[in-house]
């Protein structure tokens, strides 16, 4: 492979198409002045260049994108710095200059692209509509170069594909079209804020693919935000890591990845790299705490939604489900605790037949198995203190006095690694990374058998959900309890599962040992899978791409498959 | 000046200066107002003076007296009937969110029906069939304006309910009463707050209404909507009386909605929106 097509797009020649000097974002409001979102920033993007913002929540990543634009959130104010783009100061010029540029020179592709498009108009109407409005291309013209960037985006049918409404394409085909809304004005620059971040693993190497070819195609510059490295490593020439709005590596992709020189990049990078061998299987229990039997479920008047289903959980076990959204994993769970009645089979609790329906469980068998969710914001009541969370299931199930009861979340937050101080604190006053330790402690405090864990880490940043993993790892060994891991996340089921239940479409595909199953011969949807998760290296997607030319499997040749 | 973290706006100040000002004159009206509401004491629609600052009204009764008594009437009456109607509202909402099937099912229909008619005309044939006695005046308007109250506290509650500490109460085992006033009301607080302000003053006005149109308060008790009835005529004599319970009623409408909308504004202000 040639140096030049390899990993990121290249730069084709000089011209500055943004300078951002010294850029520093703050929150003010009518109480005065808030902290300080962007601090010191610069950087400069030439023509046909892709410059990677990367960090965590909080980095301000997505600021600078809409600060680079001129734009700011409710509060936010640029207060520092210059940004250039062409031969302009944005911050200079007046509100309609900055609109004009808008759209015809600066575009944005968002996370959610579901959200952005308006349900009620067709594709190719919203695809057009900012070009015509601005009078940079008649309606005829603008039809004509949207449907060549559907081509070129590998949209299905391109001719025809704007006629549909946005609820009619999948979420990868939708994010794909807002790519080509954005370029039907043929923009200067680029803003892409997490734009595969809601997808699955191999949508998102479609997109990826398409919007590199994109970029390539136009030369045009773009900034790529993202919390994913290996993401922005495929895509970006240069990168900038930030943390708390503050730069604190900026260099070459390639050197980023391989060489970095900051202690937090070096731990970044390690986290993705790290720990990509599997967990030994634990010693195997006669009678499985959970079996889940040929089980099926439906919601009233649809097709099964998970069809046969089965599987088995023993002592000290964490058994991981992994699919992509629409695989049925989430309902397998809802199937296990009861929320959704299962039709067919039977699910078994130490060998012991469980009520399809939760009102007709005991409230031991209840106890017994525990769920932590996915988004910690709503899986705690936002009102409740510490105590009266945790303390709940303890009162709940065990009878305990007030003293004991207090006495027990305390030890269990000391479990968690939080301050016994938080005790009276409201879940709402948590960050993230606590509440989800929350979760677990309110989870742990009903002393379960059996814990289902829901995408628990995919809502976390990632050194927070690395913590989270490794304290449910080191609770197991402490404790004993079995977990049932629903994730879409391989990189996270290799670390911590030792069985693996591959779903697609509501069936079981492949399922066994997790060495077993993540090494050949595999069953193509896992192959598939595997190979779809990004690599820490620039020229990992190329590599995708020539293998998937090659007759690879690819999702819809799967699913066309009986 | 602040209250619960929260600064409070040029209006929230004016509004609860006037919101406190009427109900300490409300509270207090028999020591505040110089005279008796029902005695007369001189002359029909004699001038205000130094004794009687309003003057008095067609009986003869001092229109400041009446002034101060009416507050009591039409403000408490529009509490106590407020607060039943949030107390129906709230709990057949909230029920019908979390229990959902037939239960939310009838009491929606329910709703549905009592909606569907005028609630004025709906209260005159109440009123008029068994008469205006205050506990029935009470109950009817308390039960036409809970049906308000049911659909917000049943949409609030519906978008609570979904949410996944609720789900996690109910795989632990959780009745349904601990999930009503443990898991869903404090989380609607705030909205319910700024309805109860605004309901406040529909009620206030509807009671206004009623007494004007004579199926409200009965005389002699003196209400500010039966005040503005009563001595209507006069405006074309001249005399400023009708305009005291017009003014009072405007004021404290415009007060309570000042706080309605600062808590409204609170209640909206973005929790934040991440990077």
């Amino acid at each position: 492979m040639s140096q030049e097509s390899r990993g990121a797009v290249r730069s084709k020649d000089d011209t500055v198409v943004l300078d951002i000097q010294g850029m520093r974002v703050i929150v003010r409001t009518d109480l005065g002045e808030g902290p300080v979102l962007v601090d010191d920033v610069s950087l400069t993007l030439k023509r046909g260049e892709v410059i990677g913002l990367i960090g965590e929540s909080g980095a301000g990543k997505s600021t600078i994108g809409l600060a680079s634009m001129g734009y700011t959130r409710r509060d936010c104010h640029i207060v520092g710095g210059a940004i250039v783009f062409g031969d302009k100061d944005i911050r200079a010029i007046g509100p309609d200059e900055r609109r004009e540029l808008r759209g015809p020179k600066i575009a944005y592709i968002a996370q959610s692209a579901a959200a952005s498009f308006n349900p009620a108009h067709t594709l190719m109407e919203q695809v057009c509509e900012a070009s015509i409005k601005h009078g940079v291309l008649s309606r005829e013209a603008a039809r004509a170069e949207a449907i060549g960037l559907f081509r070129q985006l590998d949209l299905p049918s391109p001719e025809t594909i704007g006629s549909r409404y946005p609820h009619q394409v999948s979420g990868g085909q939708l994010q794909r079209v807002m790519a080509a809304m954005a370029m039907v004005a043929k923009p200067d620059m680029l803003i892409f804020d997490e734009p595969t971040t809601a997808l699955d693993v191999t949508t998102q190497v479609e997109c990826l693919a398409a919007f590199r070819k994109l970029i390539r195609e136009h030369g045009t510059a773009a900034l790529y935000i993202t919390h994913d490295l290996a993401v922005v490593a495929q895509i970006a020439d240069q990168i900038v890591v930030l943390r708390g709005g503050k730069m604190v590596e900026f260099g070459d992709s390639w050197q980023i990845l391989l060489a970095p020189k900051e202690e937090y990049t070096r731990r970044l990078v390690s986290e993705r790299v790290a720990g990509h061998d599997f967990v030994d299987a634990n010693v195997a229990a006669e009678v499985p705490i959970l079996a889940v039997d040929h089980v099926s479920a439906d919601y009233p008047g649809k097709p099964k939604v998970i069809d046969d289903v089965s599987l088995a959980v023993r002592k000290g076990d964490t058994v991981a489900v992994v699919g992509e959204s629409g695989s049925g994993k989430s309902t397998l769970a809802r199937v296990v605790t009861g929320l959704l009645p299962r039709v067919e089979g039977d699910v078994r609790f130490h060998g012991a037949s469980l009520p399809p329906r939760l009102k007709n469980r005991a409230k031991e068998q209840l106890r017994r198995v525990q769920m932590i969710y996915q988004m910690p914001d709503v899986a705690l009541n936002p009102q409740h203190t510490l105590l009266e969370t945790i303390g709940r299931p303890i009162a709940f199930y065990f009878n305990r006095s007030r003293q004991d009861v207090r006495a027990r979340v305390a030890e269990l937050l000391r479990q968690m690694d939080l301050p016994e101080s938080f005790i009276t604190r409201k879940t709402s006053e948590l960050s993230g990374g606590q509440k989800q330790r929350v979760s677990i402690a309110r989870a742990l405090a009903a002393e379960p058998d059996l814990i289902i864990c829901d995408e628990v880490t995919s809502a976390l940043d990632q050194l927070v959900g690395e913590e989270i993993l490794r304290l449910l790892k080191r609770l197991q060994d402490e404790l004993g309890v079995a977990y049932l891991f629903i994730t879409h996340d391989l990189g996270t089921v290799k670390r911590i599962a030792n069985k693996v239940v591959v779903m697609l479409k509501g069936k079981v595909v492949a399922s066994g040992d997790t060495a077993a199953v993540f090494s050949p011969p595999y069953h193509p949807y896992t192959e598939l899978l595997l190979s779809s998760v990004p690599e820490m290296r620039p020229d990992w997607l190329d590599e995708v791409l020539a293998a998937r030319a090659a007759g690879a499997a690819t999702t819809s040749a799967l699913l066309r498959a009986p | 000046m602040r209250i619960l973290g929260h600064k409070v706006s040029l209006s929230a100040q004016i509004g609860i200066a006037i919101v406190l000002i009427n109900l300490f004159v409300a509270l207090f009206a028999p020591v505040i107002s110089p005279f008796d509401q029902v005695t007369p004491l001189g002359d029909a629609w004699a001038d205000p003076s130094a004794q009687h600052w309003l003057g008095l009204d067609d009986l003869g009764r001092d229109i400041l007296s009446r002034l101060i008594y009416g507050a009591r009437m039409s403000i408490g009456l529009a509490l106590i009937i407020t607060a039943l109607s949030f107390l129906l509202g709230v709990v057949s909402g909230f029920a019908a969110a979390v229990a959902g099937g037939w239960v939310d099912q009838a009491l929606s229909r329910l709703v549905d029906l009592l909606l569907s008619m005028p609630t004025l005309i709906f209260a005159f044939v109440v009123l008029s069939v068994l008469g205006s006695a205050l506990p029935v005046l009470i109950f009817t308007i308390a039960i036409l304006d809970s049906t308000k109250v049911f659909r917000l506290a049943r949409s609030v509650a519906i978008n609570i309910v979904s949410l996944e500490f609720v789900e996690a109460a109910r795989l632990r085992g959780e009745g349904w009463w601990w999930i009503v006033t443990r898991e869903v009301l404090p989380n609607a607080i705030p909205p319910l707050t700024a309805e109860f302000g605004l309901r406040f003053c529909f009620t206030f006005l509807f009671i206004a209404a009623l007494s004007f149109l004579g199926l409200g308060v009965q005389p002699p008790a003196a209400d500010w909507g039966s005040m503005v009835k009563d001595y209507r005529d006069m405006i074309n004599f001249g005399s400023a009386a009708p305009l005291y319970p017009a003014a009072a009623i405007a004021i404290l409408t415009i007060g309570v909605n000042f706080i309605v909308d600062w808590m409204l504004s609170i209640h909206s202000r973005g929790q934040g929106e991440g990077a």
